[in-house]
């Protein structure tokens, strides 16, 4: 019912994350003057361009919502932006390591990269909050849309304005002077890179299925039980789908749930 | 985005206090449609307000000056010129311009304006021109005041040469601020945190802007006299401005839809 395809995305994501394992450290060559540490280059590069794309497609995503006043549409930007808040901070954390390791500090200013990944971290760390501090659920999602459409057009504008302002030592890895990577190694990148889009995708599609499937269970239970038996619902950050009494979950796309349905993990996060 | 053809021209967001002209004749309103005049209309009404109560003007003006001395203790100097004094300058801007977005709705929240403007035949968004107006003439004046405080209380080299070229940044950091902050308050004067979110998420959005007008004042406020403008960070400037005025002006209707 939910979740179709799942499985096969789960395979072709482990195979693609098992294949880019050992191609980095069997088959990619060292790095000449970084040696070992530079192969934290193959989990940090795709998790930032994944990040950095995922935020803008959360904003499309949401302009989308705007647009159609389809309500599913709020609920894949509110995943993906999610999720790519997860993989910001993985690539925080990644950067921070290679920094240390190839500068000997962990945070470096000159950085363009870094430090604007963190600016567009602080900004769409702030979603959640917005969420949570708006009841109505069809205003929060419409104002979250808002939100992630202005934030969208941040991420593009934020690295333009850093990069100008910092003589960039990040470490070029596609520099057009000295001729870029090694064949190898770009090769290995773009295993890498196809591996982390799927891992992202297959996150997305686990918590979409989630939800739904919560929505339905809880539908269904009230079905059996009646609606005393049902824990009445809770303020929460996460979207809602589910009528007023629950039901009607699949259906869920342009009617406008007036209430939230409960959801602990989305609000927790 | 806007569906309202703005055919009539009055609206009842006005106080009883605005000089409101006349209504003219249905069939000369229609002829002679202005767009502008109900985004004129409620810039006065906020205008009107501001001098009959002040709030937001002097609260700004007072913050920006303890600022002043606050930094003076925190920095432990009596005089600041160059890339420090831009960033001094610009990042007490920026925080006292929190305090003006924070006020800017709250009236409209607590006394019904927001009720007033949609059962006006007008167009949302003309709320938004007005509000992001009030917010450039607000933080106009401050500067005014701020920027003279800030040259006798801080600024190293004599600001009479910095002048032209520093009321240019600021007026296009003033544009940054209105446009992002009008949204932002909007966005959050209906939220139950409204005083939590509107600095969360108005600072890392202003970041870029930040980073230009701070730039682009550096050179001006150099020791050893102005420099030229740096036309790099103009233009990034101006771009933040364009690409945030655009977007914000086409989402704003979905802000005022209950």
């Amino acid at each position: 019912m939910y979740g179709k395809g799942l499985r096969a995305l789960s395979l072709a994501t482990f195979a693609a994350l098992t294949a880019t394992f050992a191609l980095v450290f069997f088959y990619a060559p060292l790095d000449a003057d970084q040696g070992f540490i530079q192969k934290i280059f193959y989990v940090h590069v795709p998790v930032a361009i994944v990040t950095l794309c995922a935020y803008v497609v959360g904003a499309i995503f949401a302009a989308l919502h705007l647009r159609t006043r389809d309500r599913r549409w709020d609920l894949r930007s509110y995943v993906v932006i999610h999720i790519a808040l997860i993989f910001n901070i993985i690539g925080l954390l990644t950067g921070a390591i290679w920094a240390k390791a190839s500068w000997g500090h962990w945070w470096v200013w000159d950085s363009p990269t870094l430090t604007s990944f963190l600016i567009v971290f602080l900004l769409f760390a702030t979603y959640q909050p917005l969420r949570f501090s708006i009841e109505d659920p069809e205003r929060q999602a419409r104002y979250a849309s808002v939100f992630a459409v202005m934030a969208g057009a941040f991420v593009p504008l934020n690295f333009i304005a850093v990069r100008a302002a910092t003589a960039t030592v990040h470490p070029r890895t596609f520099g057009s002077a000295d001729g870029g990577l090694p064949a190898q190694m770009a090769w290995v990148f773009v295993v890498a890179l196809v591996a982390t889009v799927l891992l992202f995708a297959l996150l997305c599609a686990y918590e979409i299925a989630a939800k739904q499937t919560k929505w339905q269970l809880r539908a269904l239970r009230r079905r059996l039980l009646g609606g005393e038996a049902v824990a009445p619902l809770g303020r929460s950050a996460a979207p809602a789908l589910g009528g007023p009494d629950g039901g009607g979950v699949s259906a869920g796309g342009g009617g406008s749930a007036p209430r939230a349905a409960r959801n602990p993990a989305g609000a927790a996060s | 985005m806007s569906e309202a053809p703005q055919t009539e021209p009055r609206t009842d967001a006005a106080p009883r206090g605005a000089s409101d002209p006349p209504v003219p004749p249905a069939g000369r309103a229609h002829a002679t449609a202005r767009p502008m005049r109900p985004s004129m209309a409620l810039l006065r009404k906020d205008l009107l307000l501001e001098r009959r109560t002040p709030e937001a003007v002097p609260a700004m003006l007072l913050f920006s000056v303890t600022t002043f001395v606050l930094f003076h203790f925190g920095l432990g100097r009596d005089e600041v010129s160059g890339q420090l004094a831009a960033g001094v300058l610009m990042v007490t801007l920026l925080f006292a311009a929190i305090l003006g977005i924070n006020r800017l709705f709250v009236s409209e929240q607590e006394e019904g304006g927001f009720d007033g403007v949609l059962l006006a035949p007008i167009d949302r968004t003309a709320l938004f021109v007005a509000k992001a107006a009030a917010l450039f003439l607000f933080l106009t004046l401050v500067e005014v005041v701020t920027v003279s405080a800030f040259a006798i209380l801080l600024l190293g080299p004599s600001p009479w040469p910095a002048l032209p070229g520093l009321a240019v940044v600021l007026a296009l950091l003033n544009l940054a601020l209105a446009v992002v902050g009008t949204l932002v308050s909007a966005l959050a004067i209906r939220t139950r945190a409204r005083d939590l979110i509107v600095p969360i998420v108005a600072l890392p959005m202003l970041v870029p802007a930040l980073i230009a007008a701070a730039r682009a004042a550096a050179p001006l406020l150099a020791a050893r006299g102005a420099g030229a403008l740096p036309t790099k960070w103009l233009a990034v400037l101006a771009l933040y401005d364009l690409v945030f005025g655009l977007l914000a002006y086409a989402v704003f209707d979905f802000l005022l839809e209950d």
